[in-house]
């Protein structure tokens, strides 16, 4: 039990200093290595939760496929010759700060003041269970299984829309 | 309780100390005399002409998006694979349609020649041309 | 068994794997230069030792004592990340490889895998995955166009043979109903593997791990007659070393995973037949799973010294055209397996 616990302190903060990490580096590399290594904690932290599935696909996806397409566009897109985004548009900037005034907001009240809206018991057993792949498939298969296979236009969806537009953009 | 998730753990501590230790080893024992020369970026042997970040084709661009969708459909296929053998015609059916969904997005991409890559086209010299060319360099000297 | 007990025989089997793995890439390096040597009528390394067998020491060391040249142009902190990334992917993958049943000794039952997660096959996937980053990065930092060519390139083709990749591994997973390694090689039982069961799916997956592994004929990240040295052109030192140890020690990993996947682990039925039980058969089990490996490997540096590169757009094609519609006609066809003969 206590290891867990200082295993969650580490993985929260090397979550913390990774994405803070991320938005105060000039180069938008450097941030993209931070983001991959915040990746990293959040899986660590699903894989405490007993959410095998999620972690792993967090690094797959998230990781292993969606950072690289960002490599890929900060590479195209050279950024020797970047300028910082915010400094010259302040209206933006004040725009940035009441959102995340009002997430931070919304989170503290969450944690402090909130019910959960179910009586949530925690039960170990029963969650090591419903994280495995095998309960997600179960799940997927019979419960929502409509949702699955629209989740599959969806991503054919994405696909079409994705080439139009790169061709769009760049030719 | 150490669960196999702490077995790998520890494998990947040991991983991160191993790979630490060889390249501080061999920091400390390899000699460091750079020179302008030396830290030069390799460009056969002449000076590096502009920015070493040249910019790439596009297409690059293109795989790395339709390898991000099928990735999610290949992660989405796993559970699917996993409990197949429980639902008889029924898991057959709901794979057979993600699968066709699948394919069609695929279909489309080979259709629209999103898949094409840039191909050589040689030409093999005529030797008529090359006949033509030298009469005009020996015309007009 | 206690807690301690329990540390003491994972560390054990840690060590155990991680030394067998170092040595075996060492000699890897070494059998990789003899049988090129053959293959093309030469002798090869035979000066360090007997027949050249003290050659991959002497490399080591001769790599650790090279200056480290690292360009101005570099982005320095990336530059030392890159091939640290790379070994540490491929060495943190053998974590659940199996290399034989349970065994008995003392009076433990011990599984002979470092760690048996009920997610193995996610697990490599997911570190497969990352085995890109060694390589942009080190294509990205290094300042140099043939660098980041090579780099840009290696991870195209990595992506793209990493979706036929996962594809063929589901055909796999239909029949063993488990992402544990473990409970794959049993579902293998007898000559039910899956290379036999399911061959588009074996010949996918080969192909792919050859496109992962960067191994002639899809070297292109590193084609020298175009890209210098492709993603390493400005790496010296050690660090190259880490690049190197990293190929071979993917090329492992890969072998591994495929006699794992298709070709049924440690499984061998004539052991099986010959009635042998305890020790002695799990000893041939173990002997078992090493030959298979050790073919696989040769299997590598043979396609290797017998087969030209591909041009990028050949391999391209390849992927998305040939291995990808491959990899899903698998998974229907073994799904109608299941279906007709209630496997």
């Amino acid at each position: 039990m206590k290891i867990d616990l200082i295993l969650f302190f580490l993985l929260a903060g090397i979550a913390v200093v990774t994405s803070i990490l991320v938005i105060t580096r000039r180069n938008a590399i450097i941030s993209a290595v931070f983001l991959v290594l915040n990746f990293f904690a959040l899986a660590g932290l699903y894989l405490l939760l007993n959410a095998q599935f999620i972690s792993v696909v967090q690094i797959i996806v998230y990781a292993g496929a969606i950072m690289v397409l960002f490599l890929f566009v900060l590479m195209l897109l050279r950024t020797d010759n970047e300028s910082p985004i915010l400094s010259d548009k302040r209206p933006l900037k004040y725009f940035a700060i009441l959102i995340s005034v009002f997430v931070f907001v919304q989170i503290a009240y969450l944690l402090f003041a909130g019910k959960p809206s179910r009586n949530i018991t925690p039960d170990e057993a029963a969650s090591i269970n419903s994280g495995t792949i095998q309960a997600i498939g179960k799940e997927l298969y019979t419960n929502y299984i409509i949702p699955f296979e629209v989740a599959g236009f969806l991503l054919l969806a994405a696909t079409i829309g994705a080439l139009v537009l790169a061709k769009k953009k760049f030719e | 309780m150490l669960t196999d998730f702490g077995k790998i753990l520890i494998f990947i501590i040991l991983a991160i100390v191993f790979v630490i230790i060889t390249l501080l080893i061999s920091k400390l024992i390899r000699p460091n005399r750079p020179t302008f020369e030396k830290q030069k970026v390799y460009e056969c042997g002449e000076n590096p002409e502009g920015s070493p970040w040249v910019k790439f084709n596009i297409r690059f661009y293109v795989v790395a998006l339709i390898f991000i969708i099928f990735d999610v459909e290949v992660v989405l296929l796993f559970p699917w694979a996993l409990i197949y053998k429980e639902y008889g015609i029924y898991g057959f059916a709901v794979g057979l349609i993600f699968l066709l969904i699948l394919g069609l997005g695929m279909a489309y991409e080979w259709r629209k020649g999103d898949l094409e890559w840039a191909r050589p086209q040689p030409k093999p010299p005529k030797l008529s041309d090359i006949l033509n060319r030298n009469s005009e360099t020996l015309n007009s000297n | 068994m206690s807690i301690l007990e329990i540390i003491v025989i994972s560390l054990i089997k840690i060590l155990l794997v991680v030394i067998v793995m170092l040595t075996t890439v060492a000699y890897l390096v070494y059998f990789e230069r003899k049988i090129s040597a053959w293959a093309q009528n030469r002798i090869g390394p035979n000066r360090v030792g007997f027949h050249g067998l003290l050659q991959p020491f002497a490399d080591v060391f001769k790599l650790l004592l090279k200056e480290d040249i690292v360009p101005d142009a570099a982005n320095r902190p990336l530059h030392t990340l890159a091939p640290f990334i790379a070994l540490f992917v491929s060495f943190a993958t053998y974590a659940v490889i199996p290399f034989g049943p349970s065994v008995n000794i003392f009076g433990y039952d011990i599984k002979l895998v470092v760690a048996d997660v009920n997610i193995g096959i996610l697990y490599v996937l997911a570190l497969t995955s990352l085995g890109v980053y060694g390589i942009t990065f080190a294509g990205w930092s290094s300042g140099s166009k043939y660098s980041l060519l090579g780099g840009v390139r290696s991870s195209a083709q990595m992506i793209s043979y990493e979706v036929s990749m996962g594809f063929s591994i589901a055909g796999v997973l239909l029949l063993s109903e488990s992402l544990r390694p473990i409970d794959i090689v049993n579902a293998q039982h007898g000559w039910m593997w899956n290379a036999i069961v399911q061959p588009i799916g074996f010949i996918t997956f080969v192909v792919s791990a050859f496109a992962e592994t960067n191994r002639l004929p899809f070297d292109l990240p590193e084609a020298e007659p175009e890209l210098v040295g492709g993603y390493h052109t400005e790496y010296s030192s050690f660090k190259f070393a880490g690049f190197f140890l990293a190929e071979y020690a993917n090329m492992i990993i890969a072998s591994c995973l495929i006699v794992t996947l298709y070709l049924g682990g440690w499984q061998n039925p004539l052991v099986d037949i010959s009635g042998l039980t305890g020790t002695v058969a799990t000893l041939l089990y173990v002997a078992s799973f090493l030959f298979k490996v050790a073919f696989m490997l040769f299997f590598f540096i043979w396609v290797r010294w017998s087969i030209p590169r591909f041009r990028y757009d050949q391999l391209m094609n390849l992927g998305w055209k040939v291995m990808f519609p491959l990899a899903l006609v698998n998974i229907i066809w073994v799904a109608a397996l299941i279906m007709i003969f209630n496997l």
